[in-house]
């Protein structure tokens, strides 16, 4: 079974159609990219997949694991395996950055009927995915982002990744804001959570990003629309023609 | 015609009150004197209603219609149902002073054993020992304020609490106000404690209403004075039933270099009024008074705070922080005032309210009188829901809806309750708040 099916999804934020129809699946296992231009519907498309409101389904559907996951509240999504690092992580000042993770990770484990991690577990845990995202202790000890660089949200973000172990990882732009040292140690970050059982969608603007974590598909999306799928040397195709020649085809 | 008559009525029905209550309360001569005058006062001025500019947005007339008359001493029943309640509220480690009813009760208090400097008795003693300087002290409030008034005139019983000059007061005192009854019925209250020069003492003070307990009314007022050098920590919990009213006054002096640290937390009741008055005294002294109402329901919860900066080099912060739900009315009035004389004063205020209903109101009046030059004060206030971008981003973390707003709500009444100094007394109010967080489901 797919782990993903988006089929022909419609989508309007306002009253403005802004995905007209798009398709996408995704396998377990799988590394897909996605890049366009833009406004071409990227967020959208990660944030109707993790339930974000606001958005209006007007046509299609999105099957997860085989369900209806657009009749899934976000937290529902995420209990089941979604996960989407956002292209901007929110700050939440005066939550601390311990209480956020572990209250999410037992939140989601009791929605699976599964028993709460125990303290000691749980900061075991936490310190040794953060040290191998070079993430030092007392910005977990800070509130959920409040002050963190842009970077530093970035890798937050694929902290929470690592600790969740979701089924699909959706990386809005993970390479935005991020330095090349960083970059590498995200990517690592992302790479050693590539399992058979585990797909990720990748959304970037940058063929460099591809490098580090190698795609099994590329996706060009345009006006709301997949226009073109290949493999990753598409990716290679688009850093050295643009987007120009899909414009027309949307 | 009908009006005229219906005054008439209750003015009738008040002077009755304390004819009826004259038996049950201490102090004969002066004290009986000063009494009546208040209570002429109280009668001339009526409940207070919105045309009382300090009460605009409480009106008495309406949301509380009467003053009830005054509870029965507690008999064997009422102690036991009120011993039931004081368990399910102890506090760890302090020292507890158990009003029920209205009236001080020996045998659910600790007045054995007091720490070097430590003066404890009732207010009934004190009233009927008429000792002049405690009693200009502890009838210091203003009469001008109808429920000041009617409460200098009914008070039946309290603590008073004197501190020596240099103890040191380890252990935390706990005064407990207790409601019992299973009769709607009204309490009347007056506490002094007098903190002597260079002498740190914690204060708290709780209200809550037995098991069952429905309308009933407490009215309740405090006297402080805080000696120069001397620090008082202070914290308030209203945990009172939720068809009950709490009216409460405090007026509160510091001396020079002194330091007043003030929390109130309000989750119960049906209506509340806490108006203070804190003189700013003494050269050097500063003042932190921060709250938190956390209203659902159709509750109404009423802070106002005068703080009268008369002398130079003080500071005083205030942050309030409402989260009200359903048909919930949270009320902030904020004056500040720095006279003259008061250059170097630094005074702030800052005020939020998160509105988590369509229906839910937060009133927020500040009020600067600014009268010497030299000085840094500033006031700010929003009012709001909670950020949508937020909510999302912890549900598609997994958190329900109600979880994440439990989270963000508690992130943002923790502004307030981290200015409490006293770690264990800080824990009391994060624990006030996820009751309150978990009774909402
Ligand atoms: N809440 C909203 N209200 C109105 N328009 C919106 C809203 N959200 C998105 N849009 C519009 O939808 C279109 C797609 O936006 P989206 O953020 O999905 O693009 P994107 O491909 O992620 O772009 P970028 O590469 O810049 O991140 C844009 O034209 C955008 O202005
Ligand atoms: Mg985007």
């Amino acid at each position: 079974m797919s782990l993903l099916e988006v089929k022909n999804l419609q989508v309007r934020v306002e009253e403005r159609e802004i995905l007209h129809g798009l398709s996408l699946t995704v396998n377990p296992g799988e590394v897909h990219a996605i890049m366009g231009p833009n406004g071409s519907g990227k967020s959208t498309l990660s944030h109707v997949i993790a339930g974000k409101p606001g958005y209006d389904v007007t046509g299609g559907e999105i099957l997860f694991k085989g369900e209806d996951l657009l009749e899934m509240s976000p937290d529902q999504r995420s209990a089941k395996g979604v996960f989407l690092a956002f292209q901007y992580p929110v700050e939440i000042p005066g939550v601390a950055t311990m209480t956020f993770l572990r209250t999410a990770l037992n939140a989601q484990r009791k929605a699976r009927g599964e028993s709460e991690f125990s303290t000691p577990d749980f900061l075991k845990k936490v310190r040794s995915v953060a040290a191998s995202l070079n993430i030092p202790q007392d910005m977990l000890r800070r509130g959920v982002n409040v002050g963190f660089s842009g970077g530093e949200k970035k890798r937050n973000e694929i902290l929470q990744m690592a600790l969740f172990e979701p089924s699909l990882c959706i990386l809005d732009e993970m390479d935005s804001g991020l330095d090349i040292d960083a970059l590498r140690v995200a990517a690592d970050g992302v790479n050693a959570l590539r399992s058979p059982e585990r797909a990720m969608v990748v959304i970037t603007h940058y063929q460099r990003l591809l490098n580090y974590i190698v795609p099994d598909f590329v996706h060009v999306m345009s006006k709301g629309r997949v226009v073109k799928s290949g493999g990753k040397e598409l990716a290679l195709e688009l850093e050295a023609s643009g987007y120009a020649q899909f414009e027309d085809a949307a | 015609m009908n009006v005229v008559l219906a005054k008439t009525e209750t003015a009738h029905a008040q002077s009755d009150m304390l004819a009826v209550a004259r038996d049950r309360l201490p102090g004969a001569g002066k004290v009986a004197d000063t009494r009546r005058q208040a209570f002429e006062a109280y009668a001339r001025l009526g409940l207070p209603y919105r045309r009382i500019e300090d009460w605009k947005y409480t009106d008495l007339r309406v949301l509380m219609r009467e003053v009830l008359p005054l509870a029965a001493a507690p008999d064997a029943a009422a102690m036991k149902r009120a011993a039931t309640a004081l368990k399910l509220h102890a506090i760890a480690g302090v020292r507890p002073l158990v009003l029920v009813d209205g009236v001080f009760a020996p045998t659910l208090s600790e007045t054995a054993g007091l720490e070097k400097g430590l003066g404890i008795r009732t207010l009934r003693e004190a009233l009927e020992a008429g000792d002049a300087a405690l009693l200009a002290q502890l009838f210091s409030p203003d009469s001008s304020d109808a429920m000041v008034a009617l409460n200098s005139a009914m008070m039946t019983d309290g603590v008073v609490i004197e501190i020596a000059d240099g103890a040191v007061l380890e252990q935390p005192l706990h005064i407990v106000h207790i409601a019992s009854g299973m009769i709607p019925a009204a309490m009347f209250t007056r506490s002094l404690i007098r903190v002597g020069k260079h002498t740190t003492a914690t204060l708290v003070e709780s209200y809550i209403g037995a098991e069952g307990t429905k309308a009933y009314q407490v009215h309740d007022s405090l006297v402080v004075a805080i000696g120069d050098g001397a620090r008082l920590d202070h914290v308030r919990l209203i945990e009172d039933s939720r068809e009950a009213f709490n009216i409460s006054s405090a007026v509160v002096t510091l001396g020079a270099n002194a330091h007043f640290n003030t929390f109130g937390m309000n989750t119960g009741s049906l209506v509340s009024r806490y108006q203070a008055v804190i003189a700013v005294a003494g050269e050097g002294s500063r003042v932190e008074t921060n709250g938190v109402n956390l209203l659902n329901g159709r509750q109404h919860a009423d802070t106002t705070l005068f703080l009268d900066h008369a002398v130079p080099n003080c500071s005083s912060r205030e942050i309030f922080r409402a989260v009200v739900d359903d048909r919930g009315h949270s009320v902030f009035q904020g004056r500040i005032i720095v006279r003259p004389k008061a250059q170097k004063t630094d005074a702030r205020m800052m005020t939020r309210a998160l509105l988590l209903s369509d229906e839910a109101e937060a009133d927020n009046k500040p009020e600067l009188e600014i009268f010497a030059d030299d000085v840094t004060c500033g006031h700010g206030a929003t009012a709001g829901a909670l950020d949508d971008s937020l909510l999302f981003y912890l549900r598609a973390r997994g958190l329900s809806e109600k979880e994440a707003q439990a989270l963000l709500i508690q992130a943002f009444v923790g502004e307030a309750i981290e200015q409490i100094a006293n770690d264990a007394l800080r824990e009391l109010a994060v624990l006030a708040a996820q009751r309150w967080l978990a009774a909402r489901g």
